[in-house]
């Protein structure tokens, strides 16, 4: 299952590696992040709980870029 | 600007404002440097909180944590060797604000123009019921409602017109300026404006399935593909740091402890400085952001000049072609027949012509009404009697009491009328009379005015070779390859074949090098799925070819083709300076530094200079010249 979700960060830097660090959450198949449309995509492993994940996947973002959010 | 913006802008003036201040204040000793201090915090602290921050997260690497040593170590040299010079520190920290501000203003505007180029989501829809006229947003519209259009909106939903006459401006969604005339039973498309004449539409498709949502959902995922160069640079980036780091410390280190052995003085100020320096071009940030928004701005580009592509990837790869291989019909053709020229024996051709026209009166095969048309006159249906359509062969009937065959040579054998003339090349109709062999009519496919235009610029453009594949015969597609000024053609090929044939073309063409196919996407599919890009032509309202192709022209000019291929050279083009020109100037930088050639304000302009010069370099990706 794949879900875009809005996202705010300051620096392409940082947007490609929260990429890298929501792709090695787990429960996450695949991330993509869009830095010019503010926007990043995650496939979700199957049975995985969204809400879960997305948390694992926010917290992980935050040590990279300490303002940065992610609407979900 | 937003709210961020403003308070970053405000603390830029205010830090610039006070430094001035300073230059002229003459304090002296453990003052100065607080007053330095003070100052530096305003601008820097921020960073500071964000350094910290980074390190309770173990990010060493963190680029704010790296300015923040850059700068704080700069303050420590500057109390070690009591030179009392603090504005360095102050100055670098200001410049990299400064250099992040502008940053975010410049994606902040081409995020801005791109979401007003897509401007074309309809907000309202005029919705006709039982009860009078209510006013609904587009989603709430069923299939085969009816909707009203006044003039001066924009058309919320596809559908077919029911009543009324206008003309649309189809500029947001082809980029064609010419206007498009409706009237009855056309079909219009969302994102289009109505520009004349009130029109009834009845809905064809929900909102979902419309016109407008397909190009909206297609636009704002194709930035998400991302090409080779930003794969490229987001892992040049993850090292980069790190590397520059590591010889920031060998700097610090290595050179004062080499001097001490020798017993020379060891110079750690110096060598500390140096390493400072490395610490201040150590941000690959400038790097990184002018690759996606090159990208950004080509794509956004594109879709203004109603170019619709699919990635990133697909635009490097667009830039890359040096083989395009054409269908014909429909692509490089009209798709409409019409005859061009008629060789009567023993009638005239007035006769001959008026004899096949009436005949086929009630076709509506393509080539009667490419005879009907030919003709121009009205024809009166009383004098024709006795039509008989005859599947592949042609038509029968009775006009003015003659009887007339029209079709093609199968037919004439079965009524047993010999051909006498030689035909040439193309698609002939016979006409016979009354038994008797009366001439035929060649018809032919009309090339689009601007195929043979096209085909000049893209030469011109860097394409390599152009090919053009039919199922028509020999005669035909020579004719029409001649006629475009393709490099060469293959005919009578089913689509397998063509298939086939671009396989053949995949292995001819050197690796590097990228083949585009162009069709209509209505019967190419596999032939647009098999070619490194796939190109469909006239894609407006077609799903399949939405579907199908990489690169969809939402017009069916061929001289789009041309715009598309320039819009991707000029945008590599750039990506390719800007990685060029960053990477030369930092490691000019490091090798400055590393022999004492520079300082830390050397270090900080090149750094954020450069990433200025990236990123409006970046933004002539948006325009093109015609």
């Amino acid at each position: 299952m794949k879900k875009t979700y809005n996202i705010e960060v300051d620096c392409a830097n940082c947007a490609n590696l929260m990429e890298k660090a929501a792709a090695n959450t787990e429960g996450v198949l695949s991330a993509n992040v869009n830095f010019m449309l503010l926007k990043m995509e995650i496939e979700f492993a199957s049975g995985a709980d969204e809400k879960k994940v997305m948390k694992a996947v926010f917290k992980a973002c935050r040590r990279i870029e300490p303002d940065c959010e992610i609407d979900f | 600007m937003n709210k961020k913006q403003k308070k970053l802008l405000c603390r830029i003036l205010i830090t610039f404002a006070l430094t001035v201040l300073l230059l002229f204040l003459p304090i002296s000793g453990i003052y100065r440097f607080v007053c330095y201090f003070g100052v530096y915090l305003v601008i820097g602290f921020d960073i500071l909180r964000k350094a910290g921050m980074g390190i309770l997260n173990g990010r060493v690497f963190d680029e704010s944590f790296l300015m923040s040593i850059a700068t704080l170590g700069a303050f420590a040299l500057a109390i070690y060797t009591k030179s009392g010079d603090y504005l360095e520190a102050v100055a670098v920290m200001l410049f990299y604000c400064t250099g992040e501000l502008f940053q975010s203003l410049a994606v902040g505007k081409s995020r801005k123009s791109i979401a007003a180029l897509m401007d074309i989501r309809p907000d309202r829809a005029t919705l006709k019921t039982e009860n009078g006229v209510v006013t609904v947003s587009p989603q709430e519209v069923r299939v085969g409602d009816i909707i009203l259009v006044d003039p001066g909106e924009k058309i919320p939903l596809d559908g077919v017109v029911l009543k009324g006459v206008s003309s649309l401006n189809t500029s947001a969604l082809t980029g064609e300026s010419l206007p498009r005339d409706v009237g009855e039973g056309d079909e219009v498309i969302s994102g289009c404006v109505n520009m004349t004449g009130a029109l009834e539409v009845r809905v064809t498709k929900p909102y979902e399935e419309s016109t407008v949502c397909k190009i909206l959902e297609l636009v704002s995922s194709a930035s998400s593909k991302k090409s080779r160069f930003e794969a490229f640079i987001s892992r040049f980036a993850r090292i980069y740091t790190p590397i520059v780091c590591g010889c920031a410390a060998v700097l610090a280190l290595v050179p004062p402890l080499v001097n001490m052995l020798l017993s020379l003085p060891a110079g750690f100020d110096i060598w500390l400085y140096r390493a400072l320096t490395f610490l201040v071009v150590s941000c690959p940030c400038a790097l990184v952001i002018s690759v996606p928004l090159s990208f950004f701005a080509g794509l956004g580009c594109a879709s203004k000049n109603g170019i619709l592509i699919k990635g990133s990837n697909y635009l490097e790869a667009l830039s890359k072609t040096e083989y395009m291989v054409f269908d014909k019909t429909g692509t490089l053709t009209k798709g409409e027949f019409s005859v061009v020229s008629a060789v009567p024996l023993g009638v005239s051709e007035d006769e001959l012509l008026h004899f096949a026209a009436c005949a086929e009166c009630a076709s509506s095969h393509p080539i009667a009404v490419s005879l009907k048309k030919a003709y121009g006159k009205n024809i009166n249906r009383d004098t024709v009697c006795n039509i008989q359509e005859l599947a592949g062969r042609g038509v029968t009937a009775e006009v003015d009491g003659v009887n007339v065959s029209v079709g093609n040579s199968k037919l004439m054998a079965e009524s047993g009328v010999e051909i006498p003339l030689d035909i040439g090349e193309g698609n002939a109709v016979h006409v016979a009379l009354d038994g008797s062999y009366a001439g035929y009519l060649l018809v032919s496919d009309t090339v689009k005015e601007n195929s043979p235009k096209a085909m000049g610029l893209l030469k011109k453009a860097g394409i390599k070779k152009t090919v053009m594949l039919t199922g028509d015969n020999y005669n035909e597609a020579q004719r029409v390859s001649q006629a475009v000024g393709t490099d060469e053609f293959q005919s009578g090929l089913l689509p397998h074949q063509k298939v086939e044939a671009v396989e053949e073309y995949l292995l001819q063409k050197s690796k590097r090098s990228v083949l585009a196919f162009v069709g209509d996407g209505i019967n190419d599919a596999p032939v647009l799925s098999r070619a490194d890009v796939g190109v469909a032509m006239g894609g407006i309202g077609s799903d399949a070819a939405i579907e199908a192709a990489d690169v969809v022209l939402m017009d069916d000019d061929p001289l789009q083709l041309v715009n598309a291929v320039k819009i991707s050279r000029k945008c590599v083009g750039i990506v390719h300076g800007n990685i060029v020109f960053s990477l030369a100037v930092k490691f000019a930088c490091l090798a400055l530094t590393a022999f004492g050639l520079s300082n830390m304000w050397f270090a900080i302009f090149a750094d954020v200079g450069v990433m200025i010069l990236a990123v409006l370099n970046a933004m002539r990706a948006f325009k093109i010249k015609k």
